[in-house]
């Protein structure tokens, strides 16, 4: 397109006679739409080498210009390139308009900005393309992990929750593509059901300050977006191979975008993952393999001032669940904990056996926007949700290749909002969203369901509103109101219903008596409110800091409420109790960021305090037919966390960069007085990563984790009777492995193939020592050592 | 206003075309649980009679805990006939669980583990396909009685433990002995019993 502005000009430029030549043009370079200024628009004059570029204020200066016609050609990366005849005499001040074409499509951009910013008051870490390539072979998980503040739940190397400031689960949001992922989050071993190589950009904000996405976020919100594509004729993919040496796998991964100057565009994508048994430094890691096959489609039509877009998306993957991890009661346990190796070691192999999920999760969405002249813009959205989730256990007779457990969970939203992007001083945002969900256990399994049936709906509303207040202060204040109806069909056991009184307390919700179960009818509501408040001050420059208070409010999820047998892979029975209410969290967090070119840090200290946390505990052992198990009870306590993340990077010199992260964080129930269980430990990231862009673009880093030993938990362990020994053992399943060392080396390196593709091939090595360690995060870390070096080995063709 | 119309129509809508279902569920059948387990130990010598062993734990993992009941001691120096059954009573009529132990003979085990007090041996009755014991039919032979210190002590306890998919072919394991068997436990039950 440049070219042909280029040649009209060449074509159409007139040589006159000069006279008065040291004449200088000025003036200004603003957006069409809205009056803004444009920086670094570059202007040239046909026929001459002379070109300038618009500064700061989006002014730009020719000098020594004759009385004359020019011509001129604008061009701006995401603007349209056009000519302009310009008559000079004397010194002229001339402007000019450009059509600022969002360089995205889909929900417009703010401030110029590729991804808006989520929330004005709380410092946002995010991910960018670049850097989620690096994961492309790994999990949501793993991406996030490498944010401060941010620690994994794992259950071996396939399932990765992410855990944002010591929080998990149901209290994370996790936005994929504008859809609040309804994926049974609620398990400890529930992975989010995204692919990591659909996204573009990751976002993640620690704490509840983005009402518009939802109010229970006690956690922290995580929001993955698409690749943005530009309004302009071009069609450009890329694929990329993956070889991995520790589950001996192979990963591709591809996409292929088109999009037009009138406002089409589709976006492909697809990727397929197989690997085999992982190994720990010492021994294999039988029935860890994992497979996973996702695609997603994304078409749309955007104009400046309206759009419309469809996204697909399916993700579906069977993940193997160490086999020594399964395990009977407690003499199991005992058993399980002593060996030094993995009860169970086989040969390598492919195939994912029991125990193992298989989860299958589709999305679409439809959204449509419009400009509204001089107010804002309007969209609304449509959303829905299959999730089907299978787990599979070892099991006996006709039932050995029946899934124990089988969730479809159905979700439909619908949302309106509305924000305004007209004023430069104050932005509003305001929307209204309802939404229906429905699970559906089968029981076809012939194992009781352990999430009941239920149909839930939800209806909220927020409004937040940023202001500057001043050219370095901005203040930002927002609410939200959610409605959440629960109506459910849940089967009790008459024996737990009876030891619990429900009998005498909740006699109105039983429907009928099914042999020794109860089935009843709670139907439960909750009404939750969250706000937030905030302010972010600049001073000196490069400095901000940020002050946030958000208090968020979250229903129990249907484990919290419902729970009530024995949770096969915990190797415990867990019970639920359906009188909870929502937990309200207030989170104070101040962030002092000094972004620097020579150093740069930031600084983050926050406090959670949490009324009515749910939180699980042992508080019996159970005799069974099957042996003895440990009964964990869902309790509500007051807990308070309080922690620090802290940034800091440094240059060496124009090739050469220091990076180092820290996160503290530290749990206690505030009514027992004391700590919670599972908090991440303290950790040091330090990185030195080396990059030439002279040289190919070579980038090499080495990477030095160290994760301290976790010294506060609640100690749970109990005592167990070995009848072969005849003796009382302790089970111990609390105390927490020492501390480790990683080292991660990874570097990559460009080479341009031809004019329009180019070739990025990149290797990694994650722990380059091979040390064996434990992840006090990792529910495996009683049965087996984590991962082992791994070699990883990406080519990635961009066209 | 025209949002709001917009929203409300579109939520009446779902909720009629989703909440029409208002069946109850189906109760679960637990084809696969282990309710019952009967030990019957029948004298070689039929002028005594036979000790039954029982667990029953109808709730499964819910809060009861199991009933265990033990029919009578068992005499000295004498040679017993072991059999065991195994029934699912959540369901009407009971299913007899016997049977599916049987035709997964090769992932099955049963392991008798006699306390320190209790002068008593056992002996597999049975074998698998491939020659290993399965243990669902076993002699127990006993010498001396038991004395009031063992009684007292709680060392005369037989447990009876059913490992899932055990190592057989591990060290004294064909020979009963569940030091090396691995696996998973599926049943466990211990009694209390006097030799006397």
């Amino acid at each position: 397109m440049r070219n042909y502005a280029l040649l009209v000009l060449l074509l159409s430029s007139i040589t006159t006679l000069s006279q008065n030549c040291d004449n200088t043009l000025t003036g200004k370079v603003t957006d069409i739409h809205d009056g803004q200024m444009l920086i670094g628009v570059t202007l040239t004059i046909a026929n001459t080498e002379q070109s300038v570029q618009t500064g700061l204020d989006g002014i730009f200066t020719f000098s020594n210009l004759c009385d004359d016609t020019y011509y001129i050609q604008i061009s701006h990366p995401y603007c349209l390139t056009k000519g302009f005849k310009v008559r000079v005499f004397e010194d002229t001040n001339k402007s000019f308009k450009l059509e600022h074409h969002i360089e995205e499509l889909n929900q417009i951009t703010i401030e110029g900005k590729a991804y808006s910013n989520k929330s004005k008051t709380v410092l946002e870490s995010t991910l960018n393309k670049e850097e989620l390539e690096r994961f492309s072979t790994g999990t949501l998980g793993n991406a996030l992990n490498s944010l401060s503040g941010v620690s994994s739940l794992n259950t071996g190397n396939g399932v990765v929750k992410p855990i944002i400031n010591g929080l998990h689960s149901s209290r994370i949001v996790i936005m994929n593509n504008g859809v609040r992922m309804e994926d049974q989050r609620w398990g400890s071993e529930h992975a989010p059901n995204i692919d990591i190589n659909s996204a573009g950009n990751l976002t993640l904000i620690k704490g509840a300050a983005a009402l518009q996405y939802s109010g229970d976020a006690t956690g922290g919100i995580i929001i993955v977006e698409a690749p943005r594509i530009a309004v302009k004729d071009t069609l450009f993919g890329k694929t990329s191979i993956s070889g991995i040496s520790n589950g001996r796998g192979v990963s591709i991964n591809s996409r292929i975008t088109k999009s037009n100057l009138n406002g089409w565009y589709t976006s492909i994508q697809g990727s397929l993952k197989r690997t085999g048994d992982t190994e720990a430094p010492n021994y294999l890691l039988s029935n860890t393999g994992v497979s996973e096959r996702n695609a997603s489609i994304k078409i749309g039509f955007n104009r400046f001032d309206y759009g419309i877009e469809a996204y697909y998306s399916i993700f579906k993957n069977q993940l193997g669940i160490l086999r020594a991890s399964h395990l009977g009661g407690a003499g199991d346990q005992v058993r399980g904990i002593a060996s030094p190796i993995p009860l169970i070691i086989n040969d390598f192999s492919y195939d994912i056996d029991a125990p193992r999920q298989e989860v299958t999760h589709q999305l679409g969405r439809i959204i449509g926007y419009k400009e509204l002249n001089r107010r804002g813009k309007l969209s609304f959205q449509y959303d829905y949700q299959l999730n089907n989730r299978l787990e599979y256990d070892i099991r006996r007779g006709d039932d050995r290749n029946k899934a124990s457990t089988d969730l479809e969970l159905i979700t439909h939203t619908v949302q309106a909002n509305f924000e305004t992007n007209k004023s430069n001083t104050h932005h509003i945002k305001t929307g209204i969203i309802g939404r229906y969900q429905k699970n559906y256990p089968d029981p076809g399994t012939g194992i009781r369901r352990l999430i009941p049936d239920y149909t839930k709906y939800d209806l909220g509303g927020y409004a937040m509103l940023d202001t500057n207040i001043s050219e370095s202060l901005i203040i930002e204040l927002g609410g939200r109101f959610d409605y959440t109806h629960m109506n459910v069909y849940k089967f009790y056991r008459t024996s737990f219903w009876e030891s619990r009184n429900y009998d005498i307390l909740l006699p109105e919700i039983v429907v009928e008596e099914v042999g020794a179960q109860i089935l009843t009818q709670p139907k439960l509501n909750y009404y939750n409110s969250s706000a937030t408040l905030g302010a972010t001050y600049s001073f000196k420059d490069n400095y901000k800091l940020f002050f946030n208070y958000s208090l968020a409010s979250r229903a129990p999820n249907p484990s919290e409420l419902f729970s009530e047998g024995l949770h096969h892979s915990a190797s415990r029975i867990e019970l639920g109790d359906l009188r909870f209410n929502s937990e309200v969290g207030h989170k104070f967090a101040l962030t002092l960021r000094n972004n620097n070119k020579n150093f740069s840090f930031s600084i983050q200290p926050y406090i959670n305090t949490i009324n009515d946390f749910i939180l699980i505990e042992p508080v019996d052992v159970r005799q069974t037919i099957r042996g003895n198990f440990q009964v964990w009870e869902y309790r509500q306590t007051n807990a308070q966390l309080i922690g620090v993340d802290v940034d800091a990077s440094y240059p060496i010199n124009k090739k050469l960069k220091l990076n180092h992260q820290f996160s503290l964080v530290k749990g206690y129930d505030r009514s027992r007085n004391q700590p919670l269980i599972n908090m991440p430990p303290a950790n040091f990231k330090n990185e030195i990563v080396y990059k030439n862009s002279a040289y190919n673009n070579l980038r090499i880093s080495l990477q030095s984790a160290y994760v301290f030993r976790q010294n506060e938990f609640p100690n749970n362990n109990f005592e167990v009777y070995i009848p072969e020994t005849e003796t009382s053992e302790i089970v111990d399943f609390s105390t927490p492995p020492n501390a480790y060392h990683l080292l991660n080396f990874n570097s990559s390196i460009d080479f341009k193939t031809s004019n329009k593709t180019a070739l990025t091939v990149g290797l990694e090595i994650s722990n380059l020592l091979n040390t064996s360690y434990r992840n006090y995060l990792s529910r495996l870390r009683l049965y087996a050592d984590d991962l082992g070096r791994n070699f990883l080995l990406t080519i990635k063709l961009n066209y | 206003m025209k949002i709001v119309q917009f929203l409300s129509t579109a939520i009446f809508a779902s909720a009629l075309i989703f909440s029409c279902s208002s069946d109850d569920p189906d109760p679960v059948v637990e084809e696969e649980v282990i309710t019952t387990m009967t030990i019957t130990l029948e004298p070689f010598d039929d002028q005594i009679s036979s000790v039954i062993l029982q667990t029953q734990d109808l709730d499964g993992d819910g809060p009861d805990i199991p009933e265990v009941t033990v029919s009578g001691n068992l005499l000295e120096n004498k040679m017993y006939y072991g059999s065991i059954v195994l029934l699912n009573e959540t369901e009407d009529p009971a299913e007899n669980m016997t049977g599916e132990i049987e035709e997964e003979d090769l992932a099955h085990q049963f392991f008798y583990t006699i306390g320190s007090g209790l002068n008593a041996s056992t002996e597999y009755n049975d074998e698998d396909t491939e020659g290993n014991p399965i243990g669902l039919d076993f002699t127990l032979t006993t010498t001396a009685a038991s004395s009031g210190q063992d009684l007292l002590l709680n060392l005369t306890d037989i447990t009876f433990t059913l490992r899932h998919e055990p190592v057989k072919s591990a060290e004294g394991v064909a020979d009963g002995d569940i030091t090396n068997a691995e696996g998973e436990t599926d049943i466990e039950a211990t009694f209390t019993v006097t030799i006397e």
